[in-house]
This record gives structure tokens, C-alpha cells and sequence, in this order.
């Protein structure tokens, strides 16, 4: 019988554990009727526990970001050495620091800095040295909103952390501009966006099927041939999309692969650990009636 | 079980010499060789692993603290620049995160624990209260903590609780203004924010003290519920070391295996998205809420109509824990012998988990299907609104209604009479010879 | 917990230690549990036997873990306060040579530190290769202390080596600097040559990338 009670407790206890972490990963708001369509998957290498990034895919997305996105958008998190960490694009392993990268050296170089001169004081613009951020279209939000419609572009450094569906949701979101549904009114510079979160009950007439997505201030930007990629990989536009919300999201948390492979050497430690403990566990409480 | 006799002989010439002046060689000793009742199971391991977890918050918060500036301006950059250039700030912070939901997981299997073996109850009222203390004072840590990233949720979620001060009477408006240090949410309530975080849980580790030194002073509580007389000490009782540390030490490894599981493979599983957004006064997100572990409480604030009332009724659903002790009128402690309370307990175990869930909801959702009924009041039966307040009432009722009432209405099973008859007997445990009432002096 | 229990001291051993399979009273050695009373079935098998318990290799085992897995937590820590990504990026920096003139020195930060960049006029090299066989208190040749083909560049960092002051220009006896806190005097090579600094200023490491560009660091 104790045997018995101590299985039904068991199992009372994997129970309640479960469903207390079943609540906790559910926690997420409410969604009401088409609020958020569920992402396309981009068949990302770097998902599950064991993914990890592609180099060639991060360099192209960088050049997508460079080319297309830098219009628009800043990364002000990100800065010129990040690229040349272990694990990104430009990651060489002769390198003496990601500093010192050679291809960092050269894409910084590429940007203008604004920056004081050291002898007047003078606002001069420079060129880029790899300790340098990305640099930002806009001086500043306000000037960013007033370019853009009154909607300022956001951010993009950790813009895969800040969407739910992260860069299968960007991927989607580049992709997703679709026909414009019947009936749907749009509001001059607003887009529609078969992924983007939101609520079109109020524009479509009365009794008419609403549908998914909603309103984006962004236009569609991807088109064929936009960027030519140095290793000849063709630029289609779900390619780009891919590629550059892959980079997106390797700019987001730079040190992601690194933690997933720590993560595996900790679970195998850890493993090998609770079984020394439970068999000395064993040991000691041997013959003692508990 | 009182106290035990201090056993430790010290030897060697400094430990005598220490043990003249400052004894803490006979502490540490004792402490180890403390009897402690030999039927414990594994909910009686969570005290260690909360142990474990303020020591994790602390050291890796110390750590972040070195690197993270309390300013609006640079917030949640200098959180990003912990993530990406700090040495090892990546896992640093995620475990900083997640080990805040780490604590409060363990926090409700420890008070679970407690409400079902009656741990709560005479002489042990001290330990639940002090307790309560320690959980109230997780809460608010955990409440400052989340606003310092600076993110979306971090500016809006402050922004909400502490309008819920401006809805005290009389007072609320100029509290309001004190305690933001401005009209709004701006630098000066995130500079003091940090401060307090930082100060907490210095406070919840003094609170830890006197929470063993009730714990000590009255004695363990085991899974039957029955005091442990001095004469019975051998027989029913081992050693904390090394029964009960080696017992601990697995089950916080258990422990860490799930810690890790977040930390290195979904960090972000337990957060919400709107966070790593960085504050924006002028857009408020599309739906506020705070993280998984405070839902319940969440949930019971939005169910009371009047805005005063939430607020009541979200602190007196953690009040009402202080005065439990008193609550309680069953002379017997587990719930292991009082089948008609633990079913009552089971339902409060899922109506919890219901709060939870209806605190991520929005309150017009329907919770069955997409049908409407009618309007009750100020809102459809069948939504969110109602059922969460249908689970608020049961909450309290379990409280303030069930627990009194059963405690003197119900008939409990036979209570063992020692903590070894149900080890050894077996299907022969249950003798008849040991009513409830023989017990009662103990 | 190695050492014998003393008699009515709660003992550590598992109930039935040194039991053998046999019925009736046992007096269990140390005089622990002597109220044990074999009516009650109190184990199912035989435990493990006395002291051999506490030093078992498993126990060892896991205790090694344990102080394994302590490091394993304490290291990132410890690590997390040594120089971050952005400091170290900024370990070394690069100056446009062409920015000084003859005769002058310009004041560059380098890791937080300031460094003299000083172009020496032909004399200023001369006086400083005359002093090379001079009993200095801190011996060195002036070609130790520059790079070939760029010995009219002199770089050190600035920073008096007795208390770390920053010596003034074109001061003191030797033409070199001079340090206004305490009366150090450095010569055109930035040798010390009088006064309580004990060495040289110190030459950082650094290269020429280019024939008008160094980097330092």
C-alpha cells in the first residue's frame, strides 16, 4: 500500500508540475477572432536545439540588410565587430579579435560615421572603424516618423526577440502581402498584410468574411533581382526574405548557437550528476524505513 | 520535536578556541545533525531548492548589476550590451530571468505543500506567517525587477500598478506622485526602482532566517501531520546530514535540469515578446500583462468592477494567507487523513490554475466557443469576466468559508500514532487505537 | 561524520547495521537505538554496514560533482567581470602620423591612458643617441625605444613612472619632459635621467601599418 500511496503521489506531483509549467508556457493574451495568423515557416537552420546558423546565409542576409533594409531602418545595437564574433557572417578563425577582422575592417569602412573632429570640434562625417554601431538613416525618432508618414521604422537589432513567431513571423511578414481582400477599405499609407496582427472587422462591410492580418505602414519592398548576391545564390524573393530575417535573427541574440551547445554540455553534466546523487541517495537511505 | 541537544565536541585546538568566542562550528554541527522526521518526502525538498534559487538571484543580479545602468535613456541598451559583449551576460541574464519564474514554481509547490500538511497550523503559525512575509516580499521584487529591461511590458506593467495606488482613497494621488517621484513613470521611479530591487532581496534573506528559526524552534512537520514526542526521537527521526542533504541535493538537481532547460533552450518561452520593444509612453501594447506567475493575482484585480475593490481584493487574496492559521479549525494537520478537505484543496489547486489562465485573458473572450448568452450585469456569462470571478469567489471561499466549516464538520481518518506504524504495518497501518483526539495535546 | 559515536548519541547508522540474519534481541554495537525492538519489522534487507558507508566511493563521486558543478556556476561569474567585447575592441587604436609636426608632440588616449606622439627635430635624436653609453639609471638605447626608419617618431605612454603624473614638454635639464610633482627629468628619449622615477617611460607596444600610420596596442 505505501508503495501504491507513493505512486498515486507521484504522480499527483508530475501532475501539478505539468500543468503549473503547462500554464506558464500557455500565458500568452488572448486572441480574439483573426488577431494573428500563425507564421509561414522559413526552414530555419538555426531552430531546435541543436540549429545553428548558416554562414553564407547570414553574410547574404547582412548584404540584404545593408542594401534594402539600412534605408529605413537602424540596428543601433548591433556595431561593425559583432559580425566578426564566432558564429556570425564575417567570422574568420586566423582572426586576432573580432576587431581585427579583415572583412569587418572593409564593411565599416564602407559606412559614413558623423563624428567631431578632434582638433575644432567641428560635426565631420568619417569613415567607419569596426568599434563602430551601424549607423541610423534618421538623426532621431522624430525625424524618422515625420520621413515616414508619422509611423517611425522601427528598430531591427533584436527584432526577432521583439515578434512572437520570431523569424518565421518576419519571413511571413515580408511575404505576406497579398491581394487586397474584396470589400476591405484601406486607409491611405497603410498596407495590407495577410500576417501582420490585427483587426479588420471595422473595414470590411457588414455580414463579409474577415479576413486574416491587418494594416502595416511599410510597402511591400522585395522584389526580383533586387540584390545580387557575391555567391551567385539567386535572389529570388522568398530567398531574400529568408536570408535577411535570418540575419535578423542572428542579430537579435548573437550568442544563441553558442548557448544551445553550452546548454547540451550542461544537460549531459547534469544528467551524469543526478545519477551519482540518486545511487549515493540510495546508498544512504539503504535499509532505513522512510 | 523541540530542540535537540547540542551534540558537537569540538576537537582540535582552534575549534575550541572558536567555539569560546563564536560558536558557529557547534551551529554549522548542529544544524547537521538536527533530528528531522524520518517519513519526509520529496515536497518537503522545495525550502532547500528556494534556498538555492535567492542565492542564484542574488549572485547573478550582483553580477548584472555591475553592468546594467538605471537610466531611461540606456536601460535596455546596457541590458542588450550584457547579452551580447559581456562575458558569458547572455546566460548570466537568462538565468537572472527565468530564475525568477524558477522561484516562484518552487514558491507554490512550497505553500502547496504547506496548505496540504497542515504546516500552517499550531505550533507552527510563525514559520506560514513569516512565510507569507517572504512570498509578498518575492512578489514585490520580482514586480521591480521586471520594470528595470525598460521594456514595452516593463514601462506599461509599472505604469498599471502603480495607477492601482492612485485608487486609495483621499491619499492615493499625492502616494502616487511620491512614489513615481514625478507626475509619470520617468527616470526617477526607474532609479528607485533598481534601488529597491537590489535592497529586497537582502531582506527576503534575513526574512529566510527567522523563517528556519520558527522552523527550528517548533520542529519539522512530516507528511502525517502528527507531532514527534522527545521519546520517539530515535525511532522516527535520522540525522539532516546526510539523509536529508543528499535528499535535497538530488531534488535540486532535478531542479536545475528544468532551470537549464530554459535558460539554454527556450529563455524566452516564459517572457513575453512586447518586452524586448523598448518603452514607448506614447503607444501602450496590445494587451498589458505581467509575467506568468503574478496572473492569479492579475486576474482577481480585473474581476472586481469598482477599481478601489481590485485593489482590495488583490492584496487580500495574499492577506487572507496571513491569518490562515486561524482559519483553519480541524484539529487534524494532513490532509492525508481528511478526505472531504482535500478534495476542497484539489478544486483550489485548479481554480489557481484558472485564475492564472483567465489573467492572460481579455475579459470579453468567450471561454467556450464563440457563442454569446446573456449579459450578466456588466458582461456575457459566457466570457472570461465571469468565470474569473466565479474562480475569485471560490478563492476566497476556500479561505474564509470552506476551511472553517469543514475543519469542524468533517470526520478525518485514523491518525497513526507514531510516524513509523504506516512505514512499517503497511495495509495493517490504520489501527484504530489513535483518534484525533489523543493527539490534540500534541 | 567519520568518527564513533559517543553511547546515547543519536547514531547515523541505518537501523539494522551489523545485523545478522538472526532473530532476538541484538545489542547493535555503540549502544545506539538499545531500545530497538525486533517485533517490528523495520527493514526489508540487510543495509549497508558501518563506517565503510561514509567514505563510499559513490559519496565521493558525488561530492566531487557537486564541487564540479560549483565551479561550473562560480566561473561565468568571475569571468563576466573581465573586459567585455566593446572594451576590448577598443585595445588598440590607430594615429595618422602626419597630424604632428616637427618639433611637436600630440596627446592621444589610448585604453584610457594618455600617450605622447612627439616628432623630434634632428638634434633632439642626436643629444638622445649621444646619452646611449651614459650611466642612466634606467639603461636603454635610444634605438631600443624606436621603430627602424622611424626614429625621429618617439611613442610613450605618458605617465611618470614614479607616481603616475603627466610630465610637461620641452621641460627639465635633458630637453625632454619634466614631471612638475616630484622633479623627475626625462631626457629626448624619454629616458629617466634625474629625480625619484625609478625607470623609463614606458614604450607601448605598437607597429607602423603604414609609413604615416601607427597603431598602438
Amino acid at each position: 500500500m505505501i508503495l501504491q500511496t507513493n505512486i498515486r503521489a507521484m504522480k499527483k506531483t508530475l501532475v501539478l508540475i505539468t500543468a503549473a509549467i503547462g500554464l506558464s508556457l500557455a500565458a500568452q493574451p488572448a486572441l480574439a477572432a483573426g488577431d494573428k495568423p500563425k507564421p509561414r515557416s522559413g526552414g530555419f537552420s538555426f531552430e531546435g536545439p541543436f540549429g545553428t546558423f548558416d554562414q553564407g546565409q547570414l553574410q547574404r542576409g547582412y548584404k540584404v540588410y545593408r542594401e534594402v533594409c539600412a534605408a529605413c531602418h537602424g540596428m543601433e545595437l548591433m556595431y561593425f565587430r559583432t559580425l566578426a564574433e564566432r558564429g556570425g557572417p564575417f567570422y574568420e578563425s586566423g582572426q586576432a579579435s573580432p576587431a581585427e577582422n579583415r572583412f569587418v575592417r572593409a564593411l565599416a569602412a564602407e559606412a559614413q560615421i558623423a563624428d567631431i573632429d578632434t582638433e575644432t570640434g567641428e560635426p565631420i562625417m568619417r569613415d567607419g572603424i569596426p568599434a563602430d554601431r551601424f549607423p541610423s538613416p534618421y538623426a532621431n525618432a522624430t525625424a524618422a516618423a515625420a520621413a515616414n508618414g508619422g509611423a517611425a521604422p522601427p528598430d531591427l537589432s533584436v527584432m526577432a526577440k521583439a515578434r512572437s513567431g520570431g523569424a518565421d513571423y518576419i519571413y511571413s511578414l515580408l511575404t505576406g502581402y497579398a491581394e487586397i481582400p474584396e470589400g476591405l477599405q484601406i486607409r491611405p499609407g497603410q498596407y495590407y498584410n495577410a500576417y501582420m496582427p490585427g483587426d479588420l472587422t471595422p473595414f470590411m462591410p457588414d455580414g463579409a468574411k474577415v479576413p486574416p492580418g491587418g494594416f502595416i505602414a511599410m510597402p511591400s519592398v522585395l522584389f526580383e533581382g533586387q540584390v545580387t548576391y557575391d555567391d551567385g545564390t539567386e535572389a529570388t524573393v522568398d530567398q531574400v526574405a529568408k536570408d535577411v530575417s535570418a540575419f535578423i535573427a542572428w542579430a537579435s541574440d548573437p550568442r544563441q548557437v553558442q548557448r544551445k551547445q553550452a546548454g547540451m554540455g550542461v544537460m549531459i553534466f547534469l544528467f551524469l550528476f543526478a545519477g551519482l546523487t540518486y545511487v549515493s541517495y540510495r546508498r544512504i537511505w539503504k535499509g532505513v524505513a522512510h | 520535536m523541540s530542540d535537540h541537544e547540542s551534540t558537537y565536541v569540538p576537537k582540535t585546538g582552534i575549534e575550541k578556541w572558536l567555539d569560546t568566542r563564536l560558536p558557529i562550528v557547534r551551529f554549522g554541527a548542529d544544524y547537521m545533525s538536527l533530528p528531522t522526521p524520518r517519513n519526509l518526502n520529496y515536497w518537503y525538498t522545495f525550502g532547500a531548492i528556494l534556498t538555492l534559487c535567492l542565492v542564484i538571484q542574488i549572485a547573478t543580479g550582483v553580477i548584472l548589476a555591475m553592468h546594467y545602468v538605471p537610466s531611461t535613456e540606456m536601460a535596455f541598451a546596457s541590458v542588450e550590451r550584457i547579452m551580447r559583449d559581456v562575458n558569458g551576460g547572455d546566460i548570466i541574464r537568462y538565468t537572472h530571468a527565468n530564475g525568477a519564474s524558477m522561484f516562484f514554481i518552487a514558491v507554490y509547490l512550497h505553500m502547496l505543500r504547506g496548505l496540504y500538511y497542515g504546516s500552517y497550523k499550531a505550533p507552527r503559525e510563525m514559520i506560514w506567517i513569516v512565510g507569507c512575509l517572504i512570498f509578498f516580499l518575492l512578489i514585490a521584487t520580482a514586480f521591480l525587477g521586471y520594470v528595470l529591461p525598460w521594456g514595452q511590458m516593463s514601462y506599461w506593467g509599472a505604469e498599471v500598478i502603480t495607477n492601482l495606488v492612485g485608487a486609495i482613497p483621499v491619499i492615493g494621488e499625492p502616494i502616487l506622485i511620491w512614489l513615481r517621484g514625478g507626475p509619470s513613470i520617468d527616470n526617477a521611479t526607474l532609479n528607485r526602482f533598481f534601488s529597491l530591487h537590489y535592497l529586497l532581496p537582502f531582506v527576503i534573506a534575513g526574512c529566510v532566517v527567522l523563517h528556519l528559526w520558527a522552523l527550528h524552534t517548533s520542529g519539522q512537520n512530516n507528511p502525517v501531520g502528527i507531532l514527534i514526542p522527545k521519546d520517539r526521537l530515535k525511532k522516527d527521526t535520522v540525522p539532516f546530514h546526510p539523509y536529508y542533504t543528499v535528499k535535497d541535493g538530488f531534488a535540486i538537481i532535478l531542479f536545475l535540469m528544468l532551470f537549464s532547460v530554459f535558460v539554454f533552450f527556450m529563455p524566452n518561452a516564459l517572457g513575453h515578446a512586447d518586452n524586448s520593444i523598448p518603452a514607448n509612453p506614447l503607444v501602450t501594447p496590445a494587451a498589458i500583462v505581467p509575467e506568468w506567475y503574478l496572473l492569479p493575482f492579475y486576474a482577481i484585480l480585473r474581476a472586481i468592477p469598482d477599481k478601489f475593490g481590485g485593489v482590495v481584493a488583490m492584496f487580500g487574496s495574499i492577506g487572507v494567507l496571513f491569518i490562515l492559521p486561524w482559519l483553519d479549525t480541524s484539529k487534524v494537520r494532513s490532509m492525508r487523513y481528511r478526505p472531504t478537505m482535500r478534495t476542497f484543496f484539489i478544486i483550489f489547486v485548479i481554480v489557481g490554475l484558472i485564475l492564472g489562465w483567465c489573467g492572460a485573458q481579455l475579459p470579453d473572450a468567450p471561454v467556450i466557443g464563440n457563442f454569446k448568452t446573456f449579459i450578466l450585469i456588466d458582461g456575457d456569462l459566457n466570457s472570461y469576466l465571469w468565470l474569473t470571478r466565479f474562480a475569485t469567489l471560490y478563492y476566497f471561499a476556500f479561505f474564509l468559508v470552506i476551511m472553517p466549516l469543514v475543519g469542524l464538520r468533517e470526520t478525518p481518518r485514523p491518525i497513526p500514532a507514531t510516524i513509523s506504524e504506516p512505514v512499517l504495518s503497511g495495509a495493517a497501518a490504520m489501527t484504530a487505537a489513535a483518534p484525533a483526539a489523543a493527539e490534540k495535546k500534541g | 561524520m567519520g568518527r564513533k559515536p559517543e553511547p546515547g548519541e543519536i547514531c547515523l547508522k541505518p537501523l539494522n547495521a551489523f545485523m545478522p540474519q538472526t532473530a532476538g534481541p541484538h545489542r547493535v554495537r555503540n549502544g545506539a537505538y538499545e531500545e530497538q525492538d525486533v517485533t517490528e519489522p523495520v527493514v526489508t534487507e540487510n543495509g549497508e554496514g558501518g563506517d565503510a558507508t561514509r567514505r563510499d566511493f559513490i559519496h565521493i563521486a558525488a561530492g566531487a560533482a557537486a564541487v564540479g558543478a560549483g565551479a561550473m556556476m562560480v566561473w561565468p561569474l568571475i569571468n563576466s567581470m573581465n573586459p567585455a567585447a566593446d572594451t576590448l575592441a577598443l585595445a588598440s587604436i590607430e594615429f595618422d602620423m602626419t597630424k604632428v609636426q616637427e618639433g611637436q608632440q600630440v596627446v592621444i588616449t589610448w585604453q584610457g591612458k594618455p600617450v605622447f606622439v612627439r616628432y623630434r627635430t634632428p638634434a633632439e635624436i642626436e643629444s638622445a643617441r649621444a646619452d646611449d653609453r651614459a650611466g642612466l639609471p634606467d639603461s636603454q638605447t635610444d634605438a631600443e625605444r624606436v621603430k627602424d626608419g622611424h626614429s625621429q617618431y618617439l611613442v610613450v605612454i605618458a605617465s611618470c613612472t614614479h607616481l603616475g603624473c603627466i610630465p610637461t614638454f620641452g621641460t627639465g635639464d635633458y630637453g625632454g619632459w619634466f614631471c612638475p610633482c616630484h622633479g623627475s627629468h626625462y631626457d629626448t628619449s624619454g629616458r629617466i635621467r634625474k629625480g625619484p622615477a625609478p625607470t623609463n617611460l614606458v614604450v607601448p607596444e605598437y607597429d607602423f601599418v603604414s609609413d604615416t600610420r601607427i597603431k598602438i596596442g
